[in-house]
């Protein structure tokens, strides 16, 4: 049983939390390597997912993470959302809360909307992405990733690459891999850094290059060029020169370390196609991992749903 | 109509009074101050032992959104939050639509709060067009219609230039120009303090820097303009300091607080996203608050303001970056300096009368009201020990956006007397119209 | 809440050793022989009871059949009851297809456990037939479920608790009927 209710941030995760979600997560590995891959743990149960951003691979892994588990579900947003038609958030939480749903799946470019719809209903929540705030089903894909590669997570070394300060992935991996004992680095240009890396307690550097040898993981992030406003880089070629992963960084990389990235990946921009398809790279992996994961956090948080009872 | 206050605590530093005073009003002004006054004929006779009487309260920096968002606010329910809330003048803002920049809409305005009466209202006018910091606005013309100062308040004037030709302009009418400080390129699109909050809630910060240049500059354009500045609801140490350090300089630079921004920081805000959290400049760190407190009781800060700014439910119950900054102070700001400063014996009343009375009352260029015969009657009863649970109900402004909602505070005022008039008696607004 | 009491010891070591024996005996006569057995045994318990029952097999037939284990959780009915603290993988080395499937539990009490095991082990594939074998049938069935090889019948009160021990997983090797703790809601499980 997981100590929270709903999933809106890894900062409120405990690490028996996070096991919990890696173990259970690991025992639907059986289920999706074999010919059914369904189980009827969450059969008539309904969850919504409300991408009020769109995101095809996140949505996709949570539809398919659904209908693993027998769960009824259906996929709101877009276009089809009234939300962009002006309609407010509590309006249209409170107008599908209405048709009794269990769970809400939600994906928001504003900060702090799955915690708002939490406020609206007692339909439980999941945070599949807020603005820049965090993304904490990411966040568990990564761990259970990097998990499977080493068999432990605590006293790895992890660098955190390139477009920090506008990405939730980076807002909920950071606290996530504290938790469990994991060393973090931030490293990206001066103008994507945080603004206080000290609330993370984690060094921050530009210098990819030192950090790159001493790193078990280095996880590259996507640039978000949809979210640059400004002109906070000079050039695609500068960035790629100076952040980005080529080979001849991979090659300085300790020999048992991994590469791994959220996706969808600007190839040649933050990582060279060659480097995602190395034999170094994690980044199919996560993608699986992103179904497992997500599969065991529905069943964790629907199963825990009335605490009072379980025995 | 005659009032006498028996056996009130009258404080009013300006007359070195701190001590127990009948008072009596007859007519529009004060007829007599004493130990003892016996009521004469007619005279309505208002206990006030156990309470305060000091100059009526003002509040410089408010938003009555009339004209335009009159859903928001209006000056009849704006002037009846403060009277509530123990205010005798409130300078209102000038970002209403139309934008406040002639004199017909200064005239609008006063003529409004005179048809109210609650209290009195004292128009903003726009430094320039529309405030937007391009051309500058008729500020002669709203000068002479009775503006009592002039702001672009919402957004600082961005361009050095115009901000030197506002203040040059200005100059000549013996008026303040109140300064929003923000340098845009720098607060971006910050809805949060920059630094440790807007990494753990993972949005665009708004550095302090953004309102610390502007302050910086504004402050050069004084010694350049010799034009009055003061600075509008500052909200950082290091802004504080600049401030000091023009007033040592001689300069004619002032500055106001907010109470938000002296009880409240940046650790306030969790993950719930209270959006009634979320303020126009951004609320700062616990350091810059402390600093701002000890800047409102070392002399440093001359005035408390609000900046009350109402906005309706659905433009607050939303997500935080889309929701509008800021939140209504009128009828919290008297009980927190109270409750806080005052009760805890680290600000004495005179003191408070001085940032909540006379040094706003001197910066929009009024009339000076004294507890002393002769004096128009503008007054407020204040019971230091009346305690009130802030409710959607208990508050008069139309909008509901408190960042304190819910919350019992202590030290409020029961009566307001302006012009001689009675708009608040033991707590209830008395309509004039 | 009052403590749970052990009321009695009804099998002790050796009585199960030779009710194992047993069902060995029977699961090889009714299939004539131990080709094509497939062993799985229903976590917890029955995982324990499981590969005990195919050394027993292997002593008479000199053949070993496999032995799986089959966790239970996602497909129980009542997942938002009871979630289990620790999830133990399903694992089944043999292909399910056209064998015999001896499902292995220790205690048969409202037959639910059951219907999820069939549900789950459908799921891995067209078993040729699943046979129940278990090494107490309590009774007090909800569903109609029956046992194909039963170690001892024990009739019991709704009230009580029958504990199926093993070594090393347990201190003892034993079967005892515990008094439960009233408001306690569980049973076998």
């Amino acid at each position: 049983m997981l100590s929270v209710k709903h999933l809106i941030d890894t900062t409120s995760l405990t690490e028996d939390d996070i096991y919990q979600i890696l173990d259970t997560a690991r025992a639907f590995e059986d289920v999706n390597n074999r010919a059914i891959k369904k189980v009827p743990a969450l059969r008539g149960r309904t969850i919504v997912n409300l991408f009020l951003e769109p995101s095809t691979r996140t949505k996709s892994s949570f539809e398919l993470a659904e209908k693993r588990l027998s769960a009824d579900s259906l996929s709101m947003g877009g276009a089809t959302s009234s939300v962009v038609k002006g309609e407010s958030l509590a309006d249209t939480i409170q107008t599908i809360d209405a048709m009794n749903v269990d769970m809400f799946v939600c994906r928001a470019k504003l900060a702090g909307t799955p915690q708002k719809i939490t406020e609206h209903t007692d339909a439980i929540v999941i945070n599949a992405g807020d603005g820049k705030h965090q993304h904490p089903t990411q966040a568990m894909l990564d761990l259970y990733t990097i998990r499977k590669h080493f068999g432990h997570l605590d006293g790895l070394k992890v660098a955190i690459v390139g477009d920090l300060s506008h990405s939730r992935v980076c807002g909920s991996l950071v606290p996530a891999l504290k938790t469990v004992g994991a060393e973090v680095t931030l490293v990206g240009p001066p103008t994507f850094q945080v603004d206080d890396p000290d609330y993370y307690g984690v060094p921050q550097t530009a210098d990819f290059d030192s950090v790159i040898p001493e790193m078990d993981v280095v996880y590259m992030l996507r640039v978000q060029l949809e979210r640059m406003e400004g002109a906070s880089i000079p050039s695609r070629r500068e960035y790629n020169r100076l952040w980005g992963l080529d080979m001849s960084r991979v090659d300085r990389m300790k020999p048992n370390a991994i590469i791994c990235h959220p996706g969808p990946m600007n190839r040649g921009m933050e990582i060279n196609a060659d480097v995602a398809d190395c034999a170094r790279s994690r980044i199919l992996t996560q993608v699986n991992a992103g179904v497992l994961t997500r599969m065991a956090e529905m069943y964790l948080l629907l199963g825990g749903e009335n605490n009072g009872i379980s025995a | 109509m005659a009032f006498l206050l028996k056996g009130a605590h009258v404080v009013d530093p300006q007359v070195g009074l701190d001590g127990f005073r009948d008072v009596l009003i007859e007519g529009d002004r004060i007829a007599a101050v004493s130990e003892a006054l016996e009521a004469p004929e007619g005279a309505t006779v208002v206990d006030a032992h156990d309470k305060y009487l000091v100059p009526g309260l003002v509040d410089m920096h408010v938003h009555f959104r009339d004209p335009g968002f009159e859903y928001k606010e209006t000056i009849e329910t704006g002037s009846a939050a403060a009277v509530h809330g123990g205010f005798t003048d409130v300078a209102t803002m000038p970002n209403t639509d139309p934008v406040t920049d002639t004199g017909a809409e200064i005239r609008y305005q006063i003529e409004r709060g005179n048809a109210c009466g609650l209290c009195h209202v004292r128009p903003i006018g726009a430094m320039t067009r529309g405030e937007k910091g391009e051309s500058l606005a008729e500020i002669g013309d709203m000068a002479y219609a009775g503006a009592a100062a002039f702001s672009d308040d919402g957004h600082g004037v961005q361009s050095a230039g115009m901000m030197r030709t506002c203040m040059e302009y200005i100059a000549q009418f013996d008026r303040v120009a109140l300064a929003h400080c923000e340098i845009e390129s720098l607060s971006g699109h910050g809805v949060i303090n920059e630094g440790r909050a807007s990494t753990r809630l993972g949005m665009f910060g708004w550095p302090a820097l953004a309102e610390e240049l502007e302050i910086y500059r504004d402050i050069e354009l004084v010694r350049l303009t010799k034009c009055p500045l003061h600075i509008c609801h500052i909200s950082t140490r290091k802004g504080l300091d600049l401030v000091r350090a023009a007033k040592a300089d001689g300069l004619p630079v002032t500055c106001e607080v907010t109470p938000h921004h002296l009880f409240l920081c940046e650790d306030d805000i969790t993950d719930t996203y209270d959006t009634n959290l979320k303020m126009n400049p951004p609320l700062r760190t616990a350091d810059d608050a402390a600093a701002l407190r000890e800047g409102v009781l070392d002399g440093s800060v001359d005035c408390i303001v609000t900046d009350h700014a109402p906005h309706a439910p659905h433009e607050k119950d939303c997500e935080w970056e889309i929701s509008f900054f800021g939140i209504v102070g009128l009828e919290t700001s008297l009980p927190l300096m109270v409750q806080n400063l005052v009760a805890t014996g680290k600000m004495s009343w005179a003191r408070l009368v001085e940032v909540m009375a006379v040094n706003p009352r001197r910066l929009l260029r009024l009339e000076p009201v004294t507890v002393a015969e002769g004096s128009v009657a503008d007054l407020t009863l204040i019971d230091p020990a009346k305690s009130v649970e802030i409710t959607p109900d208990y508050l008069q402004s139309r909008s509901k956006n408190s960042a304190w909602l819910g919350k019992t505070l202590t030290g409020v005022a029961t009566d307001v007397f302006v012009g001689g008039k009675r708009t608040l008696a033991d707590g209830v607004v008395c309509p004039q119209s | 809440m009052e403590e749970a009491k052990l009321k009695a010891q009804i099998m002790d070591e050796q009585a199960m050793g030779r009710a194992l024996t047993r069902i060995a005996h029977e699961v090889i006569e009714r299939n004539e022989g131990a080709e094509g057995i497939g062993i799985v045994g229903i976590v917890s318990r029955g995982a324990v009871i499981a590969p005990l029952l195919a050394d027993e097999i292997e002593k008479i037939e000199g053949v070993r059949p496999p032995v799986g284990t089959l966790d239970i959780s996602f497909y129980r009915d009542d997942v938002s009851r009871m979630i289990a603290p620790v999830l133990h993988s399903t694992n089944i080395p043999f292909n399910v297809d056209d064998h015999d499937i001896i499902l292995v539990d220790d205690v048969l009490y409202t037959g639910r456990t059951i219907r999820s095991a069939l549900d789950a082990l459908i799921d891995y594939g067209r078993p040729k037939t699943v046979q129940l074998a278990v090494m107490v049938d309590r009774g007090h069935r909800e569903l109609p479920i029956r046992a194909d090889y039963v170690g001892k019948n024990v009739p019991s009160s709704r009230d009580e608790d029958v504990r199926v021990n093993i070594k090393p997983s347990d201190d003892t090797t034993s079967v005892e009927i515990w008094t439960k703790p009233s408001k306690h809601n569980g049973g076998a499980n």
